[in-house]
């Protein structure tokens, strides 16, 4: 049933904005800060989502997957890989028996503009080549002229065509203008069977913000309190160094807790934010930053 | 799911390393003497006390206790300087002033660690609010001590003569500012008493007003109890008491002066009523809740005290607050994750348990989020009293610690009624998305200060004070430099 999206609290931007400077301003140091590290790279999905892609690209992500850097013992593997639907069943053979999933993203990604028909063979294509996850966008010129029906019927058609495939929406939040708006597409989207919602597709600036990202907790929250059911959060998008990604964690610890804390229920989607988390880990093991050329860019 | 118990449903599990702020970079003296025309005088009492770090018990200092004599050394200082002060060039006068103010935005981080341990509220805090909010009046009243007669146009204004002001021990570098900056941009010579629990950083600002090269005499810190306040409120050459503190004492200090020509600024306690309607950002003005009544422990004048959440939303702002606090760190005020400190003084501690007994033998039902608090020191969860009416002592009294009595409301009228009926008239807050309803109740709210959808917001451009028992007379803005002149 599409919610009723008319008695939604609304958001105050500076509050918001104030909530999430205090989070900004929490220290986290040693082995909290080393937890902290370890868990973000557990949680990251190792995107790439060019039209220049290649299978050598997307093997070598692959292999980054696995082996972040095989210099530092103890390291957790990453999450996911994201890639295209083309690149699914490549994808899928590179990782498997590793346990990290493969993400692909569909629906006429990054626009979404098409038809629910082209939409739905595009995810019935992504499912079949065997991706665990789809990452869909939504109609944003449909939310935005307040056609909220045809948006979330369109969410719940895509969450059948998944299967057994865990569904994270998009609601590109950087084309949604207010932290109203983001409310009230995370409400859609929960509602209409998303396992995860997530910010951006990483085409649109501005891409994940904390503000934005505080919304859409706030939502799972009030969305769990209401129907004990958990959804996950996905930023995506200028999550790119080790600080704003624990900032993301700190603000996830003290809005949802424990529960949350981990990749069934958190992901970062960004490409660059692994390198800068295993630089600072083996600056924590060694005492020295050492040269970004140590670390693989794949 | 029953949103009565969904507090624990969020509980975090990943603990922050202790993040203290460092305290090598700070120097505090054995002892303290009176600042007194320029130096650090020996009291002629012989007498010091100690103070002590809320947070743990220990010895910081020990501190002069002026006696009555030596207020009388200290007002005959400032009557010698006043002369010379008054008659300064007015720009010259706003140097030393925007001297001081620099002076203490280069020791910021020394004041900001001293306020943390002689008070216990977090180095959060006084790093983001106490002292650049202390630099920032001295600033702004820097600015205006040439420029008086714009203040007051077409009138001749001078300064009244020496001042005796008196600050409390909750936003102890910020409360001097407060009340040393328009002083001296006006031309008057001050003697400040600082609090007894917390009289460092008004040393230490002594120390800085001694390396401004101000002129000896213009500003006389004496420190002492209540006593030693008094001396000063009933010293016959004293032209004016300015008085932050509580009611109680507020009107002692009237009744004492009395049938003399001294003039006189009360700032006072208050209960301030933080009203959310249901059409309000309501997870904002949860957060606004907690920075409403929590900001400094609940040590605050203006602080947020008693909620009123209307009807519709009540259940929901209550679950969410609950959750709130359980998310909230308790602990050393020295750690930069720290949100809520110390209680300040063992005095204070015993008071606000006290109001927590009376709260619960009244019938108010009681909640506290579980953490754990450090063994030593004075410690008081964050409270919140659920199911009490205007009638129970707890929604009456200032209580000034971190408790929160929660009542609902209907209709417009009715919240600003239960909001108006008490003795205080300080502060407010309101929150709503309806700017026409805002505007509808700052009108109708007898407070000196309404907070619209933000709550405990201060600037040294903005005027403050009370209505009925809370006081009279504004401190910061244009309004703060009136009660410390006469016109001619």
């Amino acid at each position: 049933m599409i919610p009723n999206l008319n008695n939604l609290s609304p958001y105050d931007t500076l509050g918001v904005q104030e909530r999430v400077d205090r989070f900004c301003k929490r220290s986290i140091k040693k082995s909290s800060k080393i937890e902290g590290l370890k868990l973000a790279l557990s949680m990251i999905d190792l995107t790439t989502l060019e039209g220049k892609d290649t299978p050598g690209k997307v093997r070598q992500l692959c292999y980054k997957a696995i082996h972040p850097h095989d210099q530092l013992k103890g390291l957790p593997k990453v999450a996911a890989v994201c890639v295209y639907p083309t690149y699914v069943s490549l994808a899928k053979k590179e990782l498997e028996g590793y346990g990290i999933s493969v993400a692909s993203v569909a629906t006429a990604f990054p626009s979404g503009q098409s038809s629910l028909k082209t939409k739905l063979s595009d995810t019935l294509f992504a499912v079949e080549q065997g991706a665990d996850e789809i990452d869909m966008v939504i109609s944003r010129g449909e939310f935005l002229a307040g056609n909220y029906e045809f948006v979330f019927d369109e969410i719940a058609a895509i969450k059948e065509a998944c299967g057994k495939a865990h569904l994270k929406v998009i609601l590109e939040t950087g084309e949604l203008d207010t932290l109203d708006n983001v409310r009230k597409a995370s409400e859609l989207a929960m509602h209409a069977g998303a396992d995860f919602i997530k910010t951006s597709t990483g085409k649109i600036q501005p891409a994940a913000t904390l503000p934005v990202t505080y919304v859409m907790l706030d939502a799972i929250k009030d969305f769990y309190l209401k129907t004990g059911k958990m959804i996950g959060m996905k930023p995506a998008g200028g999550i790119s160094n080790s600080k704003i990604a624990l900032q993301y964690l700190v603000m996830l610890n003290e809005v949802l807790g424990e529960k949350w804390m981990n990749k069934n229920y958190f992901r970062f989607g960004a490409s660059s934010l692994a390198n800068d988390i295993l630089m600072q880990l083996v600056k924590a093991e060694t005492g020295y930053y050492q040269s970004s050329n140590y670390f693989s860019k794949d | 799911m029953d949103g009565t118990d969904s507090q624990d449903a969020f509980i975090s599990s990943w603990a922050y390393d202790p993040a203290p702020e460092s305290q090598d970079h700070i120097k505090i003296d054995k002892r303290y003497g009176l600042f007194i025309d320029g130096k650090f005088e020996e009291p002629k009492s012989k007498t010091y006390f100690k103070t002590v770090n809320p947070a743990n018990g220990q010895v910081l200092s020990e501190v002069a206790e002026a006696s009555e004599e030596d207020v009388d050394i200290a007002v005959k200082a400032a009557r010698s300087a006043f002369k010379k002060w008054s008659g300064l060039p007015a720009k010259e006068r706003g140097k030393y002033i925007f001297r001081i103010a620099r002076l203490i935005q280069e020791r910021a981080r020394e004041f900001a660690v001293i306020e943390s341990l002689d008070g216990g509220k977090p180095i959060r805090e006084s790093r983001d609010i106490d002292i650049p909010l202390a630099a920032n009046h001295f600033f702004y009243y820097a600015g205006w001590a040439d420029k008086l007669e714009y203040a007051f146009p077409g009138r001749k204004v001078k300064p009244l003569g020496v001042t005796g002001q008196i600050i409390p021990w909750n936003f102890p570098l910020l409360m001097a500012a407060w009340k040393l900056a328009p002083a001296l941009a006006t031309g008057n010579t001050v003697v400040l008493k600082p609090a007894e629990t917390t009289p460092l950083t008004a040393l230490k600002l002594a120390e800085i007003i001694r390396d401004s090269e101000l002129p000896h005499g213009v500003v006389n810190i004496v420190t002492g109890a209540g006593e030693t306040g008094a001396y000063l409120v009933r010293h016959p050459d004293v032209d004016k008491i300015a008085f932050t503190g509580s009611t109680e004492v507020g009107k002692f200090i009237r009744k004492t002066i009395a049938g003399t020509s001294k003039k006189l600024t009360l700032e006072l306690g208050g209960k301030g009523a933080n009203i959310i309607f249901e059409d309000a950002a309501l997870d904002q003005a949860v957060e606004g809740i907690v920075n409403a009544i929590f900001f400094n422990q609940g040590h605050v004048c203006c602080a947020g005290s008693r909620l009123f959440v209307q009807e519709s939303v009540a259940d929901l702002v209550i679950s969410k607050l609950k959750i709130r606090l359980n998310s909230l760190f308790v602990g050393d005020p020295l750690d930069k994750n720290t949100d809520i400190g110390a209680i300040n003084s063992k005095k204070q501690l015993e008071t606000i348990l006290k109001y927590i007994e009376i709260g619960r033998s009244e019938g108010g039902q009681i909640y506290q989020p579980e953490c754990t608090l450090p063994k030593k020191g004075n410690w008081c969860p964050p409270t919140l009293f659920l199911e009490v009416s205007q009638s129970h002592r707890i929604v009456q009294e200032e209580i000034f610690g971190p408790v929160l009595t929660v009542q609902t409301f209907r209709t417009i009228d009715e919240v600003i009624e239960k909001a108006n009926n008490s003795p205080y008239g300080l502060s407010a807050g309101v929150w709503t998305d309806k700017g026409s309803k805002i505007f509808h109740l700052t009108k109708k709210l007898k407070a000196g200060v309404v907070w619209a959808n933000t709550y405990n917001k201060f600037d040294a451009t903005s005027p403050f004070g009370g209505y009925k028992e809370s006081g009279f007379g504004r401190e910061g803005g244009l309004h703060g430099l009136k009660p410390y002149i006469k016109f001619e």
